[in-house]
C-alpha cells in the first residue's frame, strides 16, 4: 500500500478546475506584484538617494503633483480597475452548478472527516473518492466546530460552519492522490485533521462504489472472527459503525473499509498492522487530545481486533 | 499680543513655582495619582513594551517547535495557548496601547497644550488597559490559558468545547481594554478639536494629530462591535444565552461578522498614526515640508470610512454569497488607493528633499520596503476567488506580518529613535541604531519572506506540527532563523535604550531640528509643557516661525501656567474661547478600574463577596469623581494659589 500522497501539496501545481484557473490568476498577479515592487520601490530607493548632493527644494514643487497624480491615483487605478476585472472574471467561473454532477457530503468533526455518498450506503472516512473530469459537488457540513475543507491542488477553501450547508463544485482534471487539510483552526489537534482525495477514472471509480456497497464483513481467520466478536462486545462499538454489523454508532469514523485506507487517525500515522495496534492501544500517543480513548487492554483482544480490522477492505 | 520669550532650552525665570504646581507628589501617591499626560504615555510604553517582549518570546518558542517536522519542544495544548497570547497580545496589548502611549505624550505637545482634555480619564485609559491586559493572561496562572485563537471564534470558544476558565478571562479582558481604548479615543478627539494652540486652524494640524482624528472616530464606531462579540461570547458560556449556538437558535457566522466588522478597521486603526509617525519623521530627514498635506489627510480619512467595507474579507471562504463578496472585494481593492497617494506623498518628498539617513529615517524607509510588499500581498488576498487559496494559509500570515510587524512595528522603532530624546533628553547611539535596523531588516525579511511560498505549497495556519516531506521542511527552518535574527535586532535596541541610561549625551531640545510643537520646549518635557502658550501661524511652525512666537505673560502665559490652565480654543481656526484647568493628581481612577476588575474577576471565579466590595469601591470612586468634575477651584491647590 502507497502510504503518501502523490505530490506535496502546492497550489501552484494544480489538479482541478479551480485551482488552476487560481494558478493562472497568481502567476498574472505575480507578474504584476514584480512590476510594481520594482519600479515603486526603485523610485524610493532613488528618491531618498538623489538628492544627496543638492540643498532641499524651497515649498511645494510641481513633480509633487506629478508623483500624486501618476504613482498614487491614475496608474494604481489602471492596475486596480483590471484586477477587479480578474476577479469578476474568474469569480463567476468558479464553483456554479455544473452538468449531471457527483454529490459528495463531507462532514468535519474533531479532528477527523465523514464521508458520504448520497443516494448509496457507502460511508467512509478521511478518504474522498471521486472520478475525474466528473463535475463534483462537495457539500461541507460541521458537526461541532468551525473547521474549513482545503485541497490546495483541486480548489480553494470552503468553511464547515456549524448551522449552515455549504457547496463546493470543481471537477478534478487528472488521476490522482491528493493531500486534503482542515483550515480553520477547530481546537488542540487542528494539525492532525488531514485527508486525501483519491481521483480515480471514472471505471475504477464505479467499481469502488460498487464494492463498497457490498462489504460484508465476514471474518477471514478464526483470529479475525474473535476480533469481530471483541470489537461488537467492547467500547469500540459504542463509538464506530461497521456496514452489515452490530456496530452502528456513529460518534466516530465509520470502520467498513478501514483496512484499505492509507493512513490512521486523519493522516497521523501509516496505516500498518503494527501502527493500527499501537493506535488501538492508545490513540493519544500518536494524536495527543484526541476523542477516542484507550478501550482494549487485554493484549490478546488487541491482536484479534487488529486482524479483524485489517480484513475489512 | 506675542512677545519673544527666550528659546526653548532655557529655564523660565520662575521654574520653581512652576514645578511645584505641576509636579506629582513623589512615591505611591503620586505613581497612582499622576493625571500627567506625559507619565502616562510612558506607562503606555513601557507596559506594552514589557508585552511585546513576552508576546515576542511566545513568537520564537513557537519557531522552536515549527522549525523541524515532528518536533516535540511544545505540547499541542501549549502550542494553542503560545499562538492565541500571541495574537491577542500583538494586537490588544501591545500595537494598540503603543500607539496610544506615542499618542498619549505627544499629540497634547504638538498642539501646544499642557495636557490632554480629560487627564483623569487618560489616567482611567490606562489603568483598564492595564487590569484587562493582566486578566488575559490570568488564566496562565489558573492552569487554563486562553487557548481558541485571538479571533475566538464560536463555537470553539463556547462553553462545550472550551469549558476552562481561559477564555472567559479573555473575553473580559478584550471589553476591558475595548474600554480603555474607547475612551482614550474619545480624548485624542476632544483634544484636538478644543486645546489645540491659538492660531492652529484645523488646516495646520500636524499630520500625526490627524491620524489620531480617524483613529479616535474609528475607534467609536468599530469597537462597540468587538465588545458586543466579546460580551455575547460570555453570555452564552456563562449563561447559555445561545447567540451562537445555531443547534438553539443562534448563528455561528454572526460572531465572526462582528468580530470582523471591527477586526479590519482595527488593522487601520494601528496603521494610520504608525503612518502619521512616518508623516512626521520622513520630512524631517529629508529637510523638506511634506508634500501634498491635504492629500495626505484626505487619505487618512477616506482610509476611516472604506476601512468599515471591507470585513468580509476575512469570511471569503464561509460560503456568503458570491455576489456580496463582490462587493467586499472590491472595496478592499478601493482602500488600496488612499494608501497609494500616501506613498507618493512619501517619494515626492524625498524626491526633491536632501535625505539624512539617521535611524529614524532607516526605519522609515524600512517601513516604506516592507509595507509596499504587505500592499501588494494585500491586494492578491483582496482578489475574492484568490483569497479561496490564500486564506487561513501561511501566506496570509506573510502578508499581515509584513503590514502589522513591517509597517506598524518599524514605525514604531523610528518613532522610539525619533522622540526617545524627547522623552528623556538625551541621544540613543546612531551606531546600534543603525546595527539593530540592518539586523531587524533582513532578520524579519528571512524570516517572514518564506511564509508567503510555505502558504503556497499549502500550509495551513495554526498547526503545531507537521509531518516531513510536504516540501516545508527547509523553508520552516529558514524562518525561524530569520525569528531569532530580528529578535536579535531587537535586542541592539534594548541595549541601546541601556547604554544611553549609563553614558547620557545631551539632545537638546530640538536634535533633529524638526518642525513641530513638541520640540519647542525643552527636552525631556517639563510636567507643565509649555512655560508660555506658542502661537501658531503656520503647519510647520518651528520652521516658518524661526525664533518660536509665544503668547505674552497674562494671556495664557506663565499665569496661565501656575493656574494649570489651558486656552479652549474653538472653530477651524482655533480662537481661544475659554479655560480649561487641569485637575490635580489623584488616584480615583486607579480606583474605579480596580473595583470594575475586581467586579468581574469576582464573578468569574465565584467570589460574590469580593464582587460586591468591588462594585462599593468602584461606586464610590465614581461618585467622588464626577461629584469634583467642573470644580474649578480644585484645579488650582489652594496653598499655592497665586
Amino acid at each position: 500500500m502507497r502510504f503518501a500522497v502523490d505530490t506535496p501539496p502546492s497550489i501552484l501545481d494544480a489538479h482541478g478546475s479551480e485551482a488552476h484557473h487560481l494558478a493562472n490568476v497568481w502567476w498574472i498577479m505575480l507578474g504584476i506584484a514584480a512590476f510594481v515592487y520594482l519600479v515603486v520601490g526603485g523610485f524610493i530607493v532613488l528618491a531618498s538617494v538623489r538628492g544627496r548632493r543638492r540643498e532641499p527644494a524651497e515649498g511645494p514643487s510641481r513633480h509633487d503633483q506629478y508623483f500624486i497624480w501618476i504613482g498614487g491615483v491614475i496608474v494604481p487605478t489602471v492596475i486596480l480597475m483590471f484586477v477587479a476585472f480578474l476577479t469578476v472574471h474568474t469569480g463567476a467561473a468558479l464553483r456554479a452548478p455544473g452538468k449531471n454532477p457527483l454529490r459528495v457530503h463531507v462532514v468535519g468533526k474533531e479532528w477527523w472527516w465523514a464521508v458520504e455518498y448520497p443516494g448509496t450506503s457507502v460511508v467512509t472516512a478521511n478518504e474522498i473518492h471521486v472520478p475525474v473530469g466528473q463535475p463534483l459537488e462537495i457539500q461541507v457540513d460541521a458537526g461541532d466546530v468551525v473547521h474549513s475543507f482545503w485541497v490546495p491542488q483541486l480548489a480553494g477553501k470552503l468553511d464547515a460552519i456549524p448551522g449552515q450547508h455549504n457547496i463546493l463544485r470543481f471537477t478534478v482534471r487528472q488521476v490522482g492522490v491528493y493531500r486534503g487539510e482542515c483550515a480553520e483552526f477547530c481546537g488542540l489537534q487542528h494539525a492532525h485533521m488531514n485527508f486525501r482525495v483519491i481521483a480515480e477514472t471514472p471505471g475504477d471509480f464505479t467499481k469502488w462504489l460498487l464494492h463498497e456497497q457490498q462489504i460484508t464483513p465476514v471474518p477471514s481467520s478464526e483470529l479475525a472472527a474473535r476480533g469481530q466478536l471483541a470489537f461488537n462486545s467492547s467500547a469500540c462499538a459504542g463509538c464506530h459503525a461497521i456496514r452489515a454489523t452490530d456496530a452502528r454508532s456513529n460518534v466516530g469514523p465509520d470502520l467498513s473499509d478501514v483496512g484499505a485506507r492509507a493512513r490512521l487517525g486523519a493522516e497521523t500515522v501509516d496505516n500498518t498492522p503494527d501502527n493500527l495496534r499501537r493506535w488501538i492501544a492508545d490513540p493519544s500517543h500518536f494524536k495527543p487530545g484526541v476523542r477516542m480513548p484507550p478501550a482494549v487492554n487485554s493484549p490478546d483482544d488487541l491482536d484479534a481486533i487488529v486482524a479483524y480490522l485489517e480484513g475489512l477492505r | 499680543m506675542t512677545t519673544l520669550l527666550p528659546r526653548p532650552g532655557a529655564p523660565p525665570a520662575d521654574e520653581h513655582e512652576l514645578r511645584e504646581r505641576w509636579e506629582d507628589d513623589p512615591g505611591i501617591p503620586g505613581f497612582f495619582g499622576t493625571v500627567d499626560h506625559k507619565r502616562i504615555g510612558v506607562r503606555y510604553l513601557v507596559t506594552a513594551f514589557a508585552f511585546f517582549v513576552v508576546s515576542g518570546i511566545f513568537a520564537l518558542v513557537m519557531r522552536v517547535q515549527l522549525a523541524a517536522p515532528n518536533a516535540h519542544v511544545l505540547s499541542p495544548e501549549a502550542y494553542n495557548q503560545l499562538f492565541t497570547m500571541h495574537g491577542t497580545t500583538m494586537i490588544f496589548l501591545f500595537n494598540t496601547p503603543v500607539l496610544a502611549g506615542f499618542g498619549n505624550y505627544l499629540v497634547p505637545l504638538q498642539l501646544g497644550a499642557r495636557d490632554m482634555a480629560f487627564p483623569r480619564l487618560n489616567a482611567f485609559s490606562y489603568w483598564i488597559f492595564l487590569l484587562g491586559g493582566l486578566m488575559m493572561y490570568a488564566g496562565f496562572a489558573f492552569g487554563t490559558a486562553p487557548d481558541g485563537g485571538w479571533f475566538a471564534y464560536a463555537p470553539l470558544t463556547d462553553s462545550l468545547y472550551s469549558p476552562g476558565k481561559g477564555m472567559d478571562f479573555w473575553a473580559i479582558g478584550v471589553v476591558f481594554v475595548g474600554i480603555s481604548t474607547t475612551v482614550g479615543a474619545v480624548n485624542f478627539l476632544v483634544t484636538t478639536f478644543k486645546c489645540r494652540a491659538p492660531g492652529m486652524s484645523l488646516s495646520r494640524v500636524p499630520i500625526y494629530v490627524w491620524s489620531f482624528v480617524v483613529f479616535g472616530f474609528m475607534v467609536l464606531f468599530a469597537v462597540p462591535a468587538v465588545t458586543l462579540a466579546a460580551g455575547l461570547l460570555e453570555f452564552d458560556r456563562l449563561f447559555d444565552t445561545a447567540f451562537f449556538r445555531p443547534g438553539q437558535g443562534g448563528n455561528a457566522l454572526l460572531y465572526q461578522h462582528l468580530f470582523w466588522f471591527w477586526g479590519h478597521p482595527e488593522v487601520y486603526i494601528l496603521f494610520l498614526p504608525a503612518a502619521g509617525m512616518i508623516s512626521t519623521i520622513l520630512p524631517v530627514f529629508a529637510r523638506r515640508k511634506i508634500a501634498g498635506y491635504t492629500w495626505i489627510v484626505g487619505s487618512l480619512v477616506a482610509i476611516g470610512f472604506i476601512s468599515f467595507g471591507v470585513w468580509v474579507h476575512h469570511m471569503f471562504a464561509t460560503g456568503v454569497p458570491v455576489l456580496a463578496m463582490s462587493f467586499f472585494s472590491a472595496a478592499s481593492l478601493v482602500i488600496v488607493l488612499p494608501s497609494g497617494v500616501q506613498f507618493f506623498c512619501w517619494i515626492a518628498t524625498m524626491w526633491h528633499g536632501k535625505v539624512r539617513f539617521h535611524t529614524p529615517m532607516l526605519f522609515a524607509m524600512g517601513f516604506l520596503l516592507l509595507f509596499l510588499l504587505g500592499g501588494i500581498t494585500g491586494v492578491m488576498v483582496a482578489v475574492l476567488p484568490w483569497d479561496w487559496q490564500a486564506t487561513d494559509s501561511y501566506f496570509v500570515v506573510a502578508h499581515f506580518h509584513y503590514v502589522l510587524n513591517g509597517a506598524v512595528v518599524f514605525p514604531i522603532f523610528a518613532a522610539i529613535y525619533y522622540w526617545y530624546p524627547k522623552f528623556t533628553g538625551r541621544m540613543l547611539s546612531e551606531r546600534l541604531g543603525h546595527a539593530s535596523f540592518w539586523v531587524m531588516f533582513i532578520g524579519f525579511n528571512v524570516a517572514f519572506f518564506p511564509m508567503h511560498m510555505l502558504g503556497l505549497l499549502g500550509m495551513p495556519r495554526r498547526i503545531y506540527t507537521y509531518e516531513s516531506g510536504l516540501g516545508w521542511d527547509w523553508l520552516n527552518l529558514v524562518s525561524s532563523i530569520g525569528g531569532f535574527m530580528f529578535a536579535t535586532g531587537v535586542g541592539v535596541t534594548f541595549v541601546n535604550l541601556w547604554v544611553s541610561r549609563k553614558h547620557p549625551r545631551d539632545a537638546g531640545p530640538n536634535p533633529w531640528d524638526a518642525d513641530t510643537l513638541e520640540w519647542a520646549t525643552e527636552s525631556p518635557t517639563p510636567e507643565w509643557n509649555f512655560a508660555a502658550v506658542p502661537i501658531v501661524a503656520s503647519r510647520h511652525p518651528l520652521w516658518d516661525q524661526r525664533p518660536m512666537t509665544f503668547a505674552e505673560d497674562g494671556a495664557y502665559g506663565p499665569e496661565g501656567a501656575l493656574r494649570r490652565a489651558i486656552p479652549i480654543t474653538g472653530g477651524l481656526g482655533a480662537e481661544p474661547e475659554d479655560v480649561l484647568y487641569v485637575p490635580p493628581e489623584t488616584a480615583l481612577p486607579f480606583w474605579v478600574a480596580l473595583g470594575l476588575a475586581l467586579v468581574f474577576v469576582a464573578m468569574l471565579v465565584q467570589a460574590q463577596l469580593v464582587a460586591i466590595v468591588g462594585l462599593a469601591v468602584a461606586a464610590v470612586a465614581v461618585l467622588r469623581w464626577t461629584w469634583r468634575i467642573g470644580d474649578r477651584d480644585i484645579a488650582t491647590r489652594p496653598e499655592t494659589e497665586p
